[in-house]
């Protein structure tokens, strides 16, 4: 989406750029990332201290580990996502994969798995849907956007056939260890695998090649076909990669609340791309960085759960999470015109 | 850093707005929806308002998603165990989903209890219905009979002929038809809780049986369709179409005189039970089958074998009080 714009000299904001071509990797680009960072860690900061003079309930390790399971599942899916929408696609049926590898886990028990056999039915679950995100938008060409919205409405579709306004239950008692249960003291299983995550796609996107080429492939698909890139098997890795890890916030969303029903997770991919939007990653692909998208995360944690403490209207934690997103796309576009402003 | 600065600003002023009022000794019992802004939550929470006042040390925190999801009332429940609620009242979006939570609500000793809809035995330490089968049934024909005096021809018109719940209620409705003298049901008729095959139906029925003096329709989307076919046909005033329905959707009916009252829960007097029946378990009550709560105005409730309790009649709805209540639900 981004490269159509920026290939005839406009920019994002629409002003005439072609003066200087800008290296969205390096320089100012990369030295404002920086900066976005140290805000990020900032406003996570002031939460934090704000949420502990607020509540005198927000200082306890019980209840701040009860906390994480507020973002633990969706930033492991905003990792993923990250990589997607860095780029330049988009995957909007995140949170219908999770209703489906959740139905079909709940099918499979009812079918007599075990718990090994139940995470291999969800995995190979979110893999398939993956697969099927990959294929059309690299496949056949199509705007992933659109194919995601159509797997959105089709993956969730599906779940509704076959669970009407049924429940999936009796999920055995070793499953719900991935949503409930603690590897040590206050660290819940969800919380370590976030960690996990969070170095594990770190490393992938910031010291491997295959993380450069993500990069490259967001800033300029065509530049980077012509440098031997292949594109399209990038891609659909990447599609598989945001559908496998639906399928592992499946499990342990599905673990933690026990039973599946077809609204589950509903309208989680707003609030996954949200994260990642709020993490610093250029929506139009290009740019963004893994530590932005967990400070995201944390902050949204955090601000949920202290508004939560404070009893305030879940609509008011909306509206504030919407001013943040708003403020944060454009508080670079408005950087960018001023600096413009000045140096011309 | 203007966002920054920004950001502490907005925080500060939430922070100045919900300051803290609890006091010490108060008891805090937490209101928890299915979802925040919805007509008949914000009518309950009136009625949990109003058990606080009467009880004077109860602080009620009226709390809930923004949307009908389990995830979203799992967030709020994880928030109220965090401040140590004393106890939770939940009408829940799912009712396995929130066991989990639930059950580590009560292992951190808050007392938990669901209303409207309701938790799987295990998450809960009991459940409070609007009302019960027998209490609807009964409700029902009595509301035909009280306007019929001299006695006279009645109808039926159901959902579907498998819908369990209102099958329920005709079952219970003719077990007490001895008790109303007078009082004949000629038939039931079935418009699937479609507005048109409703319509339809009541037409049949209005042609069918000249005599007809009162249809009765124990669904919402048929007592409307009913209303509207008796006043189409000219017999508004002459067959009385009753049941159960909403307020909102059957003002104007009363109005007109097509229906002349209907019953359906009050979802004041379930917030206000609701309320009361979690103060009632904070003080020590304990539930248990066969265990008597304590509900205030509202007398008490008795636990069955699930530890679910019925609390009272339907709540009859007529001219003197649907304008009131149609504003709410």
């Amino acid at each position: 989406m981004a490269d159509v714009q920026r290939a005839d000299g406009h920019g994002a904001d629409g002003q005439r750029v072609a003066r200087h071509i800008p290296d969205r990797r390096e320089g100012r680009a990369a030295r404002m990332l920086k900066g976005w960072e140290a805000l990020l860690v900032a406003v996570a900061a002031a939460i934090f201290l704000v949420n502990s003079f607020a509540s005198p309930y927000f200082l306890d390790p019980w209840n701040l580990s009860d906390a994480t399971f507020n973002f633990t599942e969706k930033a492991m899916i905003a990792f993923a996502m990250a990589l997607v929408i860095i780029s330049g696609e988009i995957d909007l049926s995140v949170a219908s994969i999770i209703a489906l590898t959740s139905t079909a886990m709940g099918y499979a028990v009812q079918l007599g798995f075990d718990t090994p056999a139940l995470v291999t039915v969800g995995l190979a679950t979110g893999l398939l849907c993956g697969a099927l995100n990959g294929a059309l938008v690299t496949g056949l060409g199509l705007p992933s956007i659109v194919v995601t919205i159509g797997t959105m409405s089709l993956f969730r579709g599906l779940s509704f056939i076959i669970l009407g306004d049924q429940a999936f239950t009796g999920y055995p008692a070793s499953f719900s260890w991935f949503g409930q249960g603690y590897v040590w003291w206050v660290f819940s299983f969800e919380f370590c695998l976030f960690l996990l995550f969070a170095v594990v796609y770190g490393v992938l996107l910031h010291r491997t090649s295959f993380g450069r080429t993500i990069y490259a492939i967001g800033n300029n698909p065509t530049a980077a076909l012509f440098s031997g890139v292949r594109v399209g098997r990038v891609k659909f890795l990447l599609f598989l990669l945001t559908g496998l890890m639906s399928a592992v916030a499946a499990i342990c969303l599905t673990a933690r609340l026990g039973s599946t029903r077809p609204s589950i997770a509903l309208g989680w991919e707003l609030e996954v791309v949200t994260m990642v939007v709020l993490g610093g990653v250029n929506i139009l692909g290009g740019s963004g960085t893994i530590p932005g998208v967990v400070l995201a995360a944390l902050i949204m944690g955090m601000v949920t759960f202290g508004f939560g403490l404070l009893n305030v209207p879940g609509i008011v934690m909306s509206i504030f999470i919407g001013l943040l997103l708003i403020t944060v796309i454009a508080l670079p576009i408005l950087y960018g015109r001023l600096r413009r402003r000045v140096t011309h | 850093m203007k966002i920054l600065k920004t950001l502490l600003v907005t925080a500060a002023v939430s922070v100045a707005l919900v300051a803290n009022t609890a006091h010490a000794e108060t008891k805090k019992i937490a209101l928890v929806v299915k979802a925040l802004g919805i007509g008949f939550f914000e009518a309950a929470n009136k009625g949990a308002q109003e058990a606080a006042k009467e009880l004077g040390d109860v602080e009620v925190i009226y709390t809930g998603p923004t949307s009908t999801t389990a995830e979203g009332q799992i967030e709020v429940i994880n928030s109220l165990i965090a401040q140590k609620v004393d106890a939770i009242a939940v009408s829940a979006n799912d009712t396995n989903a929130l066991v989990p939570a639930l059950k580590k609500a009560m292992d951190r000793g808050i007392k938990v209890i669901s209303w409207d809809s309701g938790v799987a035995p295990e998450g809960r330490q009991m459940h409070l219905n609007p009302s019960s089968n027998p209490l609807i049934g009964n409700m029902i024909i009595k509301l035909a009979a009280d306007n019929l005096p001299e006695g006279g021809d009645v109808a039926v018109l159901s959902a579907t002929a498998t819908s369990t719940n209102q099958n329920v209620w005709i079952e219970e409705m003719n077990k007490v038809l001895g008790n109303y003298q007078g009082i004949n049901v000629v038939a039931t008729v079935y418009g699937d809780d479609l507005a048109d095959k409703s319509y339809r139906e009541t037409q049949g029925l209005i042609q069918s049986y000249p005599d007809l003096k009162a249809i009765i329709a124990p669904t919402s989307v048929g007592i409307v369709a009913a209303a509207q076919a008796v006043t189409d046909a000219g017999k508004a005033g002459q067959i009385n179409v009753t049941g159960l329905g909403l307020p909102s959707e059957m003002a104007g009916h009363v109005k007109s005189g097509a229906s002349k009252s209907f019953a359906i829960w009050n979802p004041i007097d379930l917030g206000y039970s609701a309320t009361m029946i979690a103060y009632d378990l904070i003080g020590g009550a304990e539930a248990k089958p066969g265990a008597e709560l304590k509900m205030g105005r509202m007398g008490a409730v008795t636990l069955d074998d699930n530890n679910e309790g019925a609390m009272a009649d339907p709540f009859v709805y007529d001219a003197s009080n649907v304008e009131e209540f149609a504003k709410i639900f």
